[in-house]
């Protein structure tokens, strides 16, 4: 029985080279590459996200984005969290109507935003949404940063992933190419084009600084309390990792006559 | 007065509530005084573990509730205005979500420790039937939580395990209208899911003060698994044992924070981000991380009852486990083949978790089937001949007795007291 | 196991102590264990905030917490009762009598004495704005409506025990202990107000 061990270490071998072998193989249909890693401010223990980079995305997501998608988890007043000022906001917000109760006849009436306002929808429902979409429904951007697999990088990998589909590829009615879209076929016109958005601070606007940008606004509007999150989080492990060195310390004293 | 508990505190505030209710006495003989095996290692820290993993989870929950809303309409935002707009909610929610995570992990390492060392021979056997009842409770807990936050893989989970008890005939059917309380998981499902996603907890609570009242029946268990012979054997549990436990708590809420500080999302699901669509199936439905090896098991047999059958066979072997292992023997120290045998099965159940994680296609189902029947081979076959065939080790003839034959000096506190009295 | 005599043998191993008769350097000892009671202390201590704050108006709550009033509606001699922070507000619209009755009153007469005007907004006599809850236990005061009874002194009358108030929101009967709230607020135009 001294073998076990061996023919034990054999096997795990086994599993762990036929595994990755194997198994891609064997889903090979509706693999996707997985998205290039891009060099984000907010990745990392102590990343934190790039204010001016958060507002032009957050100027991207109301020139382009919002024409289609919602985010309706998001209140204008929540912007301060990427640096923009109270009269900013309230300006953003008046922009904009929202519904602002009933008048005195009883029938809903709009008016401007308040910093309190949540972001204009595009749509008012679902179906209207499908309708204006060829019959897709633009997802809400809230929290799309969390809600795909790859998180970051695959959104930009999908911004930036549009191409000519390759020769012989069958595309459905209104369909685009895309090479990071799980199956390669997205009902989403690519959105961002080089040289499409002003940035007001001479920003070059290269796609690929744009969708940084546009990126960046979503992962903070995913998680607007990283940053504080991550500030605690040092803190909090320097203290637990003096603690740990104290409670040794005093372990060893208590049981030094026991052995 | 004849009957009153004479109190032996000195503190007179202190006297006078034990004399009346010695809860005093009872906490310094069950966690100051109590005698505790000498040789305990590290893996003796999780069951203490346990109990402030349970305590973190409730307060948090608690707290969360507050804001919590169990309706379809509201429940998937008002979970998101913890995250956003409540004080300090973000962290209160991140520290319950992969709270579950961490009580399974310590869970997992608590119950290994107890197979390896044979903590579930006699006279521990209802000790360990309350640890599994424990397990079942803590899993019912945590499916019916996942279901709260009202995301693509709480519906699509809660649908696929629920659906589960359809696959018992005739009562199948009505079992599961009446657990959804309508014809597909709603808004009745999810209100009863929070009410007892409430009140389980204390359930838990409970059957934890029962395992607990039993462990200090028979006394703990130890590395060497063999009987506390004399006093020099056993050391107070205090202050040797809370020393002890103080450190390996550090080092697990260490890890925790780590966890909820910097990586709040790594054990999660992405489709949980996105709100519940009771008309749209996720491409691929899997459940948390800690579910994944009896997942497996469910969907490595081929036919649907035999596979519900079997994945709760798989927790309800546990119970009988003490009478299935017939070796004598506790420690897995003092068991050569056993030793080699408990590692082949838990590689069985990470290769059944690695399964669980995959679509059930080529490679995974003929890994799935293997490491399942692997898994109750383990169990129904191995164990109860092993118990027959093998040829332990010799034991030690006590605790202690290692540490006398080295010429160490007067033992600490044992060496002066009286011998045990057997019990 | 429960014997009395195994409890009593621990207690006596506990009373020796061997850890403390036998280590080294007792003050290092101590010194190490206040560290880390001092530790626990402070992190149970931290711990507690975040759920304690946790209980606080929400982010969300702090942000609609002002309220614009229209006051072209409300005609002289009446007055309305909005909602602001989950509590009824009354804007009233005053009579030049109403407003004499108000300023006249010397402060020996009050028993929370505060001058009309420190009540209004200047130049705004004819506004008062006030927090529609009885100093007294909470209760809503009727006087709102014409059809309401005011009390004595024309103002509000609390039903529930019996508390009156003046034309400026004062109290002057009953077992109220305080004058009616004047909330913040401020003339964003002559005909509309800011709450909050």
């Amino acid at each position: 029985m001294r073998n076990v061990r061996s023919w034990l270490g054999a096997a795990a071998l086994a599993c762990s080279v036929a595994v990755p072998v194997l198994a891609p193989s064997m889903a090979m249909a509706q693999e996707v590459p997985a998205p290039a890693k891009q060099n984000w401010s907010f990745s990392g223990p102590f990343g934190s996200y790039d204010l001016a980079s958060a507002q032009r995305g957050f100027q991207i997501y109301s020139q382009v984005c919002s024409n289609c998608h919602s985010m309706n988890l998001l209140a204008y007043r929540q912007l301060s969290g990427i640096g923009v000022s109270p009269e900013q906001i309230k300006a953003i917000a008046a922009a904009v109507t929202v519904p602002s109760g009933l008048n005195d006849q009883g029938e809903p009436v709009d008016g401007p935003g308040t910093s309190a306002s949540t972001f204009k929808r595009p749509f008012a429902n679902e179906k209207i949404a499908r309708i204006a979409n060829n019959g897709a429904l633009p997802p809400d951007l809230s929290l799309i940063v969390n809600a795909r697999e790859g998180g970051a990088d695959y959104i930009y990998g999908v911004l930036t992933g549009y191409a000519d589909p390759p020769a012989g590829m069958k595309m459905g009615d209104g369909m685009m190419y895309n090479k990071q879209y799980p199956g390669h076929q997205i009902a989403m016109p690519q959105p961002l084009h080089a040289e499409q958005i002003d940035y007001s601070d001479g920003t070059p606007n290269t796609l690929d600084q744009e969708a940084h940008d546009v990126v960046t606004f979503l992962a903070w509007a995913s998680n607007p309390e990283m940053v504080e999150r991550k500030q605690i989080g040092v803190r909090i492990a320097l203290f637990l990792v003096l603690m740990t060195g104290v409670t040794y310390a005093v372990k060893r004293q208590v049981w030094a006559d026991v052995h | 007065m004849a009957g009153l508990h004479k109190s032996e505190f000195a503190n007179p505030v202190v006297n006078w509530v034990d004399t009346r209710l010695p809860i005093f006495t009872f906490m310094q003989k069950e966690y100051g005084t109590f005698p505790t095996p000498k040789n305990f290692n590290y893996l003796w820290n999780f069951g203490a573990l346990l109990m402030v993993n349970l305590m973190i989870m409730i307060v948090t929950g608690i707290f969360l509730a507050m804001n919590y809303q169990p309706n379809v309409a509201t429940a998937f935002d008002s979970v998101q205005h913890i995250m956003r707009d409540v004080n300090y909610g973000w962290l209160l929610r991140y520290v319950h979500q992969n709270g579950a995570s961490m009580f399974f992990i310590v869970v997992f390492i608590h119950i290994f420790r107890g197979m390896y060392y044979g903590s579930y021979k006699a006279p521990r056997e209802l000790l360990w039937m309350f640890g599994v009842t424990l397990l079942l409770l803590m899993m019912a807990t945590a499916f019916m939580g996942y279901v709260l936050p009202w995301g693509q893989m709480s519906y699509w989970g809660a649908t696929v395990i629920t659906n589960l008890f359809s696959a018992f005939p005739i009562v199948g059917g009505p079992i599961v209208t009446w657990l959804w309380g309508g014809f597909s998981v709603d808004n009745p499902t999810l209100n009863r899911f929070f009410s007892l996603h409430y009140l389980l907890p204390f359930v838990i609570t409970g059957v934890s003060f029962l395992h607990v009242a039993a462990l200090h029946i028979t006394g703990s268990n130890n590395p060497l698994g063999i009987d506390v012979k004399s006093p020099q054997d056993t050391l107070p549990f205090h202050p040797y044992y809370t020393a002890k436990d103080s450190v390996g708590l550090c080092v697990y809420l260490l890890v925790f924070a780590l966890i909820v500080f910097f990586a709040p999302g790594m054990l999660g699901d992405p489709l949980n981000s996105v709100p519940a669509n009771p008309l749209q199936t996720p491409a691929e439905i899997v459940p948390e991380w800690y579910f994944l090896p009896f997942y497996a098991i469910l969907r490595s047999v081929p036919s649907k009852l035999g596979g519900v059958l079997m994945m709760f066979g798989s927790i309800a072997v546990l119970f009988v486990l003490p009478w299935l292992d017939t070796s004598k023997i506790r420690s897995a120290r003092f068991r050569p083949v056993y030793r080699q045998l408990i590692w082949v099965w838990v590689l069985s159940v990470i290769v059944l978790g690695m399964v669980g994680g995959h679509r059930p296609e080529g490679i995974w189902v003929v890994l799935g089937r293997v490491a399942t029947a692997y898994y109750f081979l383990h169990f129904l076959v191995i164990l109860p001949v092993l118990g027959k065939l093998e040829r332990p080790l010799p034991l030690p003839e006590s605790i202690s007795r290692p540490v006398l034959s080295l010429g160490g000096g007067p033992l600490p506190g044992g060496a002066t007291a009286k011998p045990m009295e057997k019990v | 196991m429960a014997d009395t005599s195994v409890v009593a043998r621990d207690m006596a191993n506990l009373g020796i102590a061997p850890a403390k008769t036998h280590v080294a350097d007792p003050t290092k000892r101590d010194f190490l264990k206040l560290i880390q009671l001092a530790g626990a202390a402070i992190g149970v201590g931290a711990i507690a905030w975040p759920f304690i704050n946790s209980m606080n108006p929400s982010k969300d709550v702090l942000a609609v917490s002002s309220l614009e009033v229209d006051l072209t509606p409300i005609v002289v001699g009446q007055g309305i009762t909005v909602l602001w922070r989950g509590k009824p507000i009354f804007v009233r619209h005053r009579t030049p009598k109403e407003i004499e009755e108000a300023t006249s009153v010397t402060m020996a007469q009050l028993s929370d004495p505060a001058t009309d005007a420190s009540r209004t907004q200047p130049g705004e006599a004819q506004w008062i704005v006030l927090v529609g809850i009885c100093t007294h236990l909470g209760c809503i005061p009727v006087g709102n409506k014409p059809t309401d009874a005011r009390g004595e002194w024309g103002g509000w009358f609390c039903p529930c025990h019996g508390s009156q108030y003046d034309t400026s929101g004062r109290v002057r009967h009953g077992p109220a202990p305080a004058n009616l709230a004047v909330p913040p607020y401020a003339f964003e135009s002559p005909t509309k107000i800011k709450i909050g």
